[in-house]
């Protein structure tokens, strides 16, 4: 019978493209966002120690990480999910995802950070959004640094500042928290309204604001961005030749920050329960804490890590960030969402 | 047709009349007196109408077998088009068994989401519009006249078309945006306080970047359908006493009207479903539909409200394609054909020469200096020129699990890309074959129908992933597989673009005459079909292979860590702080962009050779 080739060729691809099975080693899936990252001889000790291959799957950023997570929750992709943020926190909880887990490393976590009290989430790092300054700039115009989010709307700040849209940036919706954490829902509004008005730049990403609009990271015009208050000590990390100081500060006066804190668990339907604590034990542990700063650039949230030189001395943190609830953030999102954006861009 | 078959075969004498205007002469040799053959019934008459039918298994075998041509890229579409996205939008609408339409009486009443529809919509038509003024000119030149350095030029214009969306914007910014190459040049010179160029965050800048996407996909069409139209007409209407500009617009305009609709109505659907050039370059206050499904799916968790925008957006740009796949069907249309074989005027007049000029620099102006600019800004560091970035490359300098130096990328993104190419090209070979039998019924719904993966939200599709390819055999949804299935679905429609109009040209009498003479249907595809087609499975191929490469908005939802692509790698290196970190990016985008340059260099290479 004369074949089509075509058909003939196609079959054999197919046959080709169809998944290998799987070897024979136990593997652990953590699912995460595109931003993880750890040191690779850690990854080795944790599979040595537990005779198990650690498998990442990095899907997207938080949120879209997030949402594939709950689209599959009948037949998870993953045994482990970190990078639940705060802002995202009851989201992913009414989703009913994750598994309770009293993880023994918890004792050494202050409070402060543990946001569920049946540790369905545990809290993994934080990192404060906040105004980030470009200091040769400021010198140069001979301009006081701003001190509070109040200052950048004085008319010598006109023009200076970039943010991010909180629709499509999580440092944007951080830094609209921490507006409205500081000026309360009744008073956000007024102080964006101002902020428009005293000419601040909108970017999409952070990227965008940081990289094209910044005067320190690029020729742009902006010498104020939202950024995190660790984002100095990258800066002098990731120098092309070494710095004595960082050229960028960060805003870190009370109530001018926004606290995102990430938090890992254990998702339902898991069938390696055991090693997936263990590997939730692990991200608390000492050890993965400390390799936390370096390699994503917020901080541990175990007391006992031990932060790296070029931290104690760039990076900052907040006293007393501003603060909104989980449970506010989701019920009013869409809404908080929508009036900014009219009264900002619209 | 059949009745004809029926017919016949009860009478064996049949005549018909009039003619079926298929009808042709296929075969004269001696004392084989002459045949009439009609393709679409499979039968033949002889010069005194008598009906016979030739016994090659042309009939309703043969039309059988070529709907199985079908089957390969129907089953692809099927498995990894269609039914994801049925589910995804089926989970939307009935997320609890029951259904739900929040979503479409909230878009028809929020004046927000007809907002959001009217600015996609006029967004994309100013784009087309201004795409279509300045490069007509430009695709004329290419048309008519030969000059030194054509084929580099065209290939420099051909290198945005599949340029990441996130390079482009780099490109942009750093020749345009505040503190750009220009704003830096015009303060030097004139002394200025401050930036004279304020370009960032306007439609104005988002839709300069649409226009210097699809500049190429209006020389490559128009320009190609330009060449090869026969000037005899235009001769005869000269000698008539027609003045140049009657010519032009009683002759000229109304021939190339198909290519330009053709032309036309795909930067339109590109330009609609834009979406990361109009995210960074446009800023926050522009969104067009496929940004507010992002939006809806991501971060409001609105899942009825994404999949309504989503299944609004498919079902324009089908109608869209559907039109645009009648508009082609009549003509010999393609999309990355060269330009054709007729002779090419060299410029004597001192108007030719100025006109030529003038368009080759716009040209270099709009399509190059982005371009140069993304290099400049891959040798520029804090303190001058530099090489750093481009060392950094072959150099991995971090200890991290997730490090994949960039050379690394390099490969994965050429690996990917060839295993597209492959795939692509069968998948589309056989799409084509299909869409190109002569007076198929349905053959442009069907084209609409495979085009539709072009149109669709990334976001949305990903998504469908995530809950249908998660059992075996099917389990592929954190395969690196993924990749090459993504690109080819975004590929292999431009390889049917580019092998369709061959496919028809291919005179049906040559297949006949062969499978008359005894060839087997396998073999007239090998020995006939095949050898005429080199060409344009050459540009198919290339543009395939291009188009993985520069693939990024898909590819950011199924790349796996391990083995990201290049723009994916790009993309990783822009979103770190630091120096480094946005040099080593440009210097990734500049080698980007030089693979996929020579991949078109090599193209024009070697159909120079062929011809």
């Amino acid at each position: 019978m004369k074949q089509n080739p075509f058909i003939l060729f196609f079959l054999a691809m197919t046959c080709l493209l169809l998944p290998v099975v799987g070897s024979a080693e136990e593997t652990l899936t953590l699912m995460t966002h595109d931003s993880f990252n750890i040191s690779k001889e850690l990854i080795a000790h944790f599979e040595e120690q537990n005779q198990v291959k650690l498998r990442v799957l990095k899907a997207g950023d938080a949120g879209t990480a997030l949402v594939q997570a709950i689209l599959s929750r009948e037949n998870p992709m993953a045994d482990v999910f970190f990078g639940v943020d705060n802002t995202f926190f009851s989201r992913a909880i009414s989703a009913n995802i994750f598994t309770s887990y009293n993880s023994p490393h918890l004792k050494d976590i202050p409070t402060r950070f543990r946001l569920d009290d049946q540790n369905r989430l545990l809290p993994v790092d934080y990192g404060d959004v906040c105004l980030n300054y470009d200091k040769a700039w400021f010198a140069e115009k001979n301009l006081a640094l701003p001190t509070d989010l109040a200052d950048l709307i004085k008319p010598a700040y006109k023009g200076l500042t970039v943010v991010e849209n909180p629709a499509t940036s999580s440092p944007g919706m951080a830094f609209l928290l921490a507006t409205i954490g500081q000026f309360g829902e009744d008073g956000y509004l007024g102080f964006w309204k101002q902020l428009r008005d005293n000419d601040v730049l909108v970017a999409n990403g952070w990227e965008d604001a940081y990289y094209g609009h910044f005067t320190s990271a690029s020729k742009g015009s902006r010498p104020i961005v939202v950024s995190y208050a660790s984002s100095p000590a990258a800066v002098v990390y990731y120098a092309e030749k070494p710095m004595e100081s960082a050229p960028t500060g960060a805003v870190v006066s009370d109530n001018s920050a926004f606290r995102q804190i990430e938090f890992v668990g254990i998702l339902k339907g898991t069938k390696k329960l055991q090693l997936a604590q263990k590997l939730v034990d692990f991200m608390l542990s000492r050890r993965f804490q400390e390799d936390i700063p370096l390699q994503m650039f917020v901080f541990p949230v175990n007391q006992t890590a031990v932060l790296p030189p070029v931290f104690t001395q760039h990076a900052r943190v907040a006293e007393h960030p501003a603060t909104v609830s989980p449970a506010a953030i989701e019920k009013n999102r869409e809404a908080w969402l929508e009036a900014w954006t009219t009264t900002v861009l619209r | 047709m059949y009745f004809f078959t029926a017919k016949a075969q009860r009478s064996q004498r049949f005549f018909l009349t009039p003619r079926r205007k298929d009808a042709k002469i296929v075969n004269t040799e001696p004392g084989c007196k002459c045949f009439h053959w009609y393709p679409s019934s499979g039968l033949c008459t002889n010069i005194t109408g008598l009906i016979f039918f030739p016994n090659l298994g042309m009939n309703k075998n043969r039309l059988q077998k070529n709907q199985l041509l079908l089957a390969a890229p129907l089953l692809f579409l099927s498995l990894f088009y269609f039914y994801p996205l049925l589910k995804i939008f089926f989970v939307s609408f009935f997320p609890d068994g029951s259904w739900t339409n929040s979503g479409l009486i909230r878009f028809f009443s929020t004046p927000a989401y007809l907002r959001i529809l009217w600015f996609t919509c006029w967004q994309a038509a100013l784009s087309t519009l201004l795409t279509l003024v300045v490069a007509l000119p430009g695709a004329y030149i290419y048309a008519r006249y030969s000059f030194p350095g054509k084929s580099l030029i065209r290939v420099m214009t051909t290198v945005p078309f599949v340029l990441p969306t996130v390079v482009t914007a780099a490109a942009f910014r750093a020749l345009l945006g505040d503190g750009g190459l220009v704003n830096t040049v015009l303060m030097d010179l004139f002394h200025l306080q401050s930036q004279p160029v304020h370009i960032d965050q306007t439609i104005s800048f988002f839709i300069l970047a649409h226009i210097f996407y699809n500049y190429a996909l209006v020389m490559r069409i128009v320009g190609g359908y330009w060449a090869g139209l026969a000037p005899e007409l235009q001769h005869a209407a000269g000698m008539l006493g027609a003045s140049p500009r009657q010519i032009f617009s009683k002759i000229t305009l109304p021939l190339l009207i198909p290519a330009i609709g053709s032309a036309a109505l795909l930067i339109f659907i590109f330009c609609f479903t834009s979406f990361g050039v109009v995210l960074i370059l446009g800023g926050p206050k522009y969104a067009t539909l496929e940004v507010e499904i992002y939006r809806q799916s991501i971060h409001l968790f609105n899942l009825p409200m994404a999949a309504t925008l989503s299944l609004i957006q498919i079902l324009i740009n089908f109608g869209l394609m559907w039109l645009h796949a009648r508009l082609s069907q009549g003509a010999d249309l393609s999309w990355f054909g060269s330009s054709g074989t007729r002779a090419l005027r060299v410029a004597r007049t001192g108007m030719e020469k100025i006109a030529i000029a003038a368009n080759l620099g716009f040209m270099t102006l709009l399509l190059l200096t982005p371009l140069l600019a993304l290099i400049l800004r891959s040798l520029l560091g804090d303190n001058g020129w530099t090489l750093a970035y481009y060392r950094g490359i072959f150099t991995g300098q971090t200890d991290s699990l997730f490090f994949v130096p960039p050379f690394a990328a390099i490969i994965n993104s050429v690996g990917f890309a060839l295993a597209t190419m492959l795939l692509a090209l069968v998948l589309g070979l056989s799409a084509a074959a299909f869409l190109a039998l002569p007076e198929k019924k349905g053959a442009a719904l069907w084209d609409a129908i495979i085009m539709l993966p072009l149109a669709t939200s990334a976001v949305t599709l990903g998504f469908g992933y995530i809950i249908t390819l998660n059992k075996p055999p099917l389990n592929l949804r954190d395969s690196v597989l993924l990749v090459i299935l993504a690109h080819t679905l975004v590929a292999f429609p431009f390889v049917i673009r580019s092998l369709l109009p061959s496919l028809r040209r291919i005179p049906a009498t040559l297949r006949e005459a062969a499978a008359l003479l005894g060839a087997s249907p396998l073999r007239i595809r090998l020995t006939i079909d095949l050898p005429l087609l080199s060409r344009a499975m050459l540009a198919a191929a290339v543009f395939a292979f291009a188009i993985s490469m520069g693939e990024f908005g898909a590819s950011t939802f199924v790349t796996r860590p391990q083995t990201p692509t290049l723009p994916v790698a790009i993309f990783r290196y822009l979103s770190k702080p630091g120096e480094l970190n946005y040099g080593q990016a440009m210097a990734m985008s500049v080698i980007l962009m030089l693979v996929t340059a020579c991949a078109f260099i090599l193209l024009e290479k070697l159909q120079a050779a062929k011809q």
